[in-house]
């Protein structure tokens, strides 16, 4: 079987395309250092600091109140879910979480920060020195250190009017909640910081704290980039480069504002200190001088809020009530169900495929072969299609009805293939699919001799190599049966037929 | 002594977005100096380990429940906007 | 009959049980009232007469049918400019804020339409609360009664001027370093600051929120332990507003010191106190004794401190509360713009006074990058030296005695152009806000151009009942209301 793990093979298709597309620069001299800065948006029913819907879409400032409008006068009032919410991210990422937390205010001007500072958290975050484990670029573990996770409220929306001739803002997403993990300066290519991302969002996928939907801006990374000599110990001069909403673009990011710095240094020139607008469309990034302008947020406690001071109690109850994490499923599937390490690891990257493996397998009852099905032709058909696993169309049920009408006999596993491929164009029943296509396997031993009679008949030369000693052979007269049936004939009777056959 | 410089009472101003005409630059300037040569005080006291009190009262745990109250009433919202289009205050073009 | 507008709130709740008179009574004298003397005194933003005497006619009926209504029906009341009411402006006495309407009632106000108390209007003051005349105001300077040359004090300058002059029976003021004691002690009225966390401050419109709170300004004491049962209380949109069992304050209103100690802290009757200020204080002081009371003198080193702390906190949070004044949503926009640089800085610049300016600037600075350990940590680390030092005083004292300014009200345009001097006459009030302490003052006598004298008392945290009971004892065993009046001199 052809096995294609999807991650993986993004990431090399990736680097390949593009790291040495602007030859000329001493990249191989040079080693990238990164840091990340993940904003996800935690999937609770109201705002961090009102009782506003955090639902995404609705009419322009629908989803707003007096408070995160920041009418004179209001106050904020944290959400609880908030808090646990970030330390179940916390606990997940194997941080330690802080009994004496605070709000700060973070002061400037912005027209989508509607009270002219934004809520976030300075020197007591909630969460601090974690670290998920990843794999480096030669598939050995690494651990990526996490500085801290606070959180923090989203600011509105700034929507540009084409005739008009102004800007409009709406402020249904101020003050929606988002965790901020900061990462310490630990990863050194763009593989490695996608699979750090790819790991932070199956982990909030796996605890529910966030949906994690990149394309609707729940899951946003903004990337400190720096470069250094490789051997060298200090770092070089960082930028920061946001407005990536994709993979796809998180690493064309790096790999062109690494080029670029480079490029500098190899011209002589000096890494400014700024943050840069990446540009999906030109590839490029650009130099957001606006926001830099008067860059001292004049960060201090917001006398609105009171201390956040969590005891043991809260905190051990939140960690009892943690749900198996990616870590804990892939021992499970290696020791319970035989699956190799790698598979193990593949499946259990998305909560998503590892969802639709339990679920398939408790129907079906054949762990390996259901991971069989997943890690090939269905991530397969997710490289193709550039689909995240979450945009699977179909369920658990259909999946595990395909393998059993494989396991019973109604169909081949070539039409299994084919039965998978429809599944992704239209999922329904998969019985039906088969009755629909008449994709039927023939199981009828009399049908199943005439062709095996009508192949040997046709190919006398395969028949002589065999009786020569040349097993291969066989395989090669099987296939001229599956061509003549169309796939439908069952494999193991005309494996048997023919070496029934063959030896009379 | 503190000593502000005409500098940084022009940062100053730019943080907090407020225009200062030259001739009130040095009044500024002047009104600052005095005041924080007062604030300078605070230096004297004897805070040793001392911690800094944030609130003016040691409530702690202040926690809502995540539950949806809508205010339904977006035109109280915006009715004091100085200019507004389609639910939506409007203002000079941002580029982003 | 006594002319309604001369009695106490407590007085008129009696009449009204006793229908010697009726709610539609007590709103026309006053709307009367302030027709007759709003002009002199200047006290109002906005007035609001025609709903109130409408709202007191609904009352009326109501009670003319026989329904069962809360005590304070029909109870007119002036309520400080900052603030929010639903539907009627709420200006903060700024430029910024002259057409604004608040989406929404602030809890104080919740609590009063509850009680179906009716505003007679919102209440003049320092623009944002910054200032201490009301001198400041966007809109018009408000005049003492006492003498209508002089200041009526500030922030809260129009609701210690109204209740003064009998254009309402009683006030809301907010208190930051001293906004409801000072002009209440200029004012010749009862003003009492609670503690930090007892009132909601939701829809307050802020000026520093580890400082401000709403209390009342009242003719006497007992009108204000009366407010202050309406205003207290738990409020789950104010988190620092504490939950705590809901006290009656009336039952603090015990004619008897005897055995109580007070202590008076020496270092608020130095240099700088107006002689005449201390004399009058001195006076009280004898009465207490003469009461029953024991009066110890003690030390209490940290004015000079508190002040300083006090101005670095509440500019810095000022500075950061008022950045969404920013001419997008609400408040004055400018009309020279270009960019969206040209609305903030234009409209901020426009939209807001000097003394605002020059404390967002003060705030901005001691914030910034640099300077933040040096003035605002440090500010904080005296706040609990301030507190350690209260904290001490009140295991030997149930109370402390001070002046509650250092001066008289004075003349209208004489207040000194140096900002430092003019917040150096705050020294005597500002501990109690960075302490987070109740405080009170009490009319204590006038000086010798017939000014209004005010004693604050100081309360520990959420002791309340402590300050009324020694402000009543006083209040019952002398006659300032009866032997002083107001004259509206010109």
């Amino acid at each position: 079987m052809n096995k294609t793990p999807i991650l993986e093979k993004n990431i090399n298709q990736n680097s390949k395309n593009r790291k040495y597309e602007r030859i000329g620069n001493k990249m191989q001299d040079y080693e990238i250092v990164m840091g990340l800065e993940i904003h996800a948006e935690l999937s609770t029913k109201t705002k961090i600091f009102c009782s506003c819907p955090t639902e995404f879409g609705g009419e322009p400032n629908s989803h707003t109140c007096p408070i995160c409008m920041a009418m004179p006068g209001t106050l904020p009032v944290l959400n609880e879910k908030v808090v646990e919410y970030a330390v179940k991210a916390g606990l997940a990422t194997n941080c330690e979480i802080s009994r004496d937390s605070k709000n700060d205010r973070k002061n400037y001007f912005y027209p989508d920060l509607p009270k002219a500072y934004q809520i976030s958290q300075f020197d007591k975050p909630l969460c601090e020195n974690g670290y998920v484990e990843i794999e480096d670029d030669n598939g050995n573990p690494k651990k990526i250190r996490l500085t801290r996770i606070h959180i923090e409220e989203d600011a509105g929306k700034l929507n540009h009017n084409e005739f008009g001739g102004g800007s409009l803002v709406d402020l249904n997403r101020a003050g929606v909640p988002l965790i901020e993990i900061v990462s310490e300066p630990d990863i050194r290519s763009s593989g490695e910081a996608e699979r750090y991302l790819r790991k932070i969002k199956s982990i909030l996928e796996y605890i529910e704290v966030s949906d994690c939907k990149m394309q609707e801006g729940s899951l946003r990374a903004d990337v400190n980039v720096s470069v250094r000599k490789k051997g060298a110990t200090e770092y070089g001069t960082r930028t920061e480069m946001k407005n990536m909403n994709s993979f796809k673009s998180i690493v064309r990011a790096i790999e062109y504002e690494a080029n670029r710095q480079i490029d500098v240094i190899e011209d002589g020139g000096k890494i400014e200190q700024e943050t840069l607008r990446w540009d999906d469309v030109s590839g490029k990034t650009f130099s957001m001088r606006d926001k830099e302008d008067a860059q001292d947020y004049r960060y201090f406690p917001d006398p609105d809020l009171v201390a956040i001071r969590l005891n043991e109690e809260y905190i051990q109850k939140i960690k009892n009530d943690l749900p198996e994490l990616p870590e804990s499923r892939k021992a499970r599937y290696i020791e319970q169900y035989g699956l190799s390490e790698k598979d193990a690891r593949l499946i259990t990257s998305s909560k998503y495929l590892s969802d639709l493996f339990d679920k398939t397998q408790e129907i079906c009852k054949n762990p390996k072969i259901t991971a069989n099905w997943i890690l090939s032709d269905i991530s397969k058909i997710l490289n193709e299609k550039e689909l995240e696993p979450d945009k699977i169309p179909f369920t658990a049920e259909q999946l595990a009805k395909m393998i059993i009408l494989i396991e019973n006999g109604t169909i081949s596993s070539s039409i299994g293939k084919k039965v998978i491929v429809e599944l992704f164009e239209k999922p329904e029943d998969p019985e039906e699919i088969v009755k629909k296509n008449g994709w039927i396997q023939i199981s009828d031993e009399n049908a199943i001799k005439a062709v095996v009679q009508k192949v040997l008949e046709n190919n006398p030369q395969s028949v002589t190599d065999y009786k020569a000693g040349k097993d291969k052979a066989l395989g090669y007269l099987v296939g001229q049966a599956m061509k003549e049936t169309k796939g439908k004939a069952n494999p193991q009777m005309l494996n048997k037929l023919f070496v029934e056959e063959l030896k009379k | 002594m503190s000593q502000v410089s005409k500098e940084e009472i022009l940062h100053i101003a730019k943080l907090a977005n407020l225009n200062l005409k030259d001739d009130e630059i040095e009044k500024y300037i002047d009104n600052l100096e005095d005041i924080l040569n007062f604030a300078n005080v605070v230096n004297n006291a004897n805070l040793e380990g001392l911690g800094e009190t944030i609130g003016a009262n040691e409530n702690q745990n202040v926690f809502r429940k995540d539950e949806i109250k809508e205010f339904k009433n977006r035109d109280l919202l915006l009715q004091n906007a100085p200019e507004q289009e389609r639910g939506m205050f409007k203002i000079p073009k941002v580029i982003q | 009959m006594e002319n309604i507008i001369d009695l106490t709130v407590h007085e008129l709740i009696e009449k009204l049980e006793k229908k010697e008179i009726k709610v539609t009574d007590i709103t026309k004298a006053y709307i009367d009232r302030i027709n007759e003397k709003e002009n002199d005194v200047q006290a109002f933003v906005t007035t609001t007469c025609e709903e109130a005497m409408k709202k007191s006619e609904e009352i009326q009926k109501k009670i003319d049918k026989g329904e069962k209504l809360g005590n304070f029906a029909g109870i007119p009341i002036g309520i400080k400019d900052n603030m929010c009411t639903k539907g009627v402006r709420t200006t903060c006495s700024s430029k910024m804020l002259e057409n604004f309407i608040s989406p929404y009632d602030a809890t104080v106000v919740e609590k009063l339409n509850n009680e179906e108390i009716i505003s007679l209007g919102k209440l003049n003051m320092d623009e944002f609360a910054m200032g201490a005349s009301t001198e400041y105001s966007y809109f018009k300077k408000t005049r003492n009664p006492w003498n209508l040359n002089t200041v009526p004090g500030g922030s809260s300058g129009g609701s210690a001027s109204a209740v003064a002059a009998k254009l309402v029976p009683w006030a809301l003021g907010s208190d930051t370093g001293g906004s409801i004691r000072q002009p209440a002690s200029f004012c010749g009225v009862v003003g009492l600051k609670p503690t930090y966390g007892l009132v909601s401050r939701y829809g307050l419109v802020a000026f520093a929120s580890s400082l401000d709170q709403i209390g009342p300004i009242t003719k006497n004491v007992q009108d204000s332990a009366i407010l202050l049962n309406i205003i207290a209380g738990h409020d789950e949109r104010d988190t620092t507003c504490e939950n705590r069992q809901k006290e009656d304050y009336t039952k603090a209103l015990i004619n008897d010191v005897k055995g109580m100690k007070i202590g008076v802290p020496k270092e608020y009757f130095g240099e700088g106190i107006n002689p005449e200020v201390k004399q009058k204080l001195e006076q009280a002081i004898e009465k207490y004794k003469e009461l029953g009371a024991e009066i110890e003198e003690f030390s209490l080193d940290i004015a000079e401190y508190a002040l300083a702390a006090y101005y670095i906190i509440a500019c810095a949070e000022a500075s950061s509360n008022l950045g969404r004044f920013d001419g997008i949503r609400y408040g004055y926009r400018t009309n020279k713009f270009n960019s969206l640089k040209d609305i903030y800085r234009n409209s901020r610049s426009e939209g807001f006074g000097d003394e605002v300016k020059r404390r967002i600037i003060l705030g901005t600075y001691v914030l910034s990058s640099g300077y933040y350990d040096a003035y605002y940590k440090k500010a904080q680390q005296v706040r609990t030296l301030v507190r350690k030092e209260f904290d001490k005083a009140f295991e030997k004292y149930d109370v402390l005695l001070t002046p509650t300014s250092p001066t008289v009200a004075f003349e209208i345009g004489t207040r000194s152009d140096n900002p430092l001097e003019m917040y150096l006459a705050d020294i005597c009030t500002v501990s109690v806000n960075i302490g987070g302490l109740p405080g009170i003052s009490v009319p204590c006598g006038v000086d010798s151009n017939g000014m209004p004298i005010g004693m604050q008392l100081i309360g520990n945290r959420f002791c309340e009942n402590k300050i009324i009971r020694v402000a009543y004892t006083y209040e019952q065993n002398t006659d300032f209301r009866e032997k002083y009046k107001p004259e509206f001199k010109k």
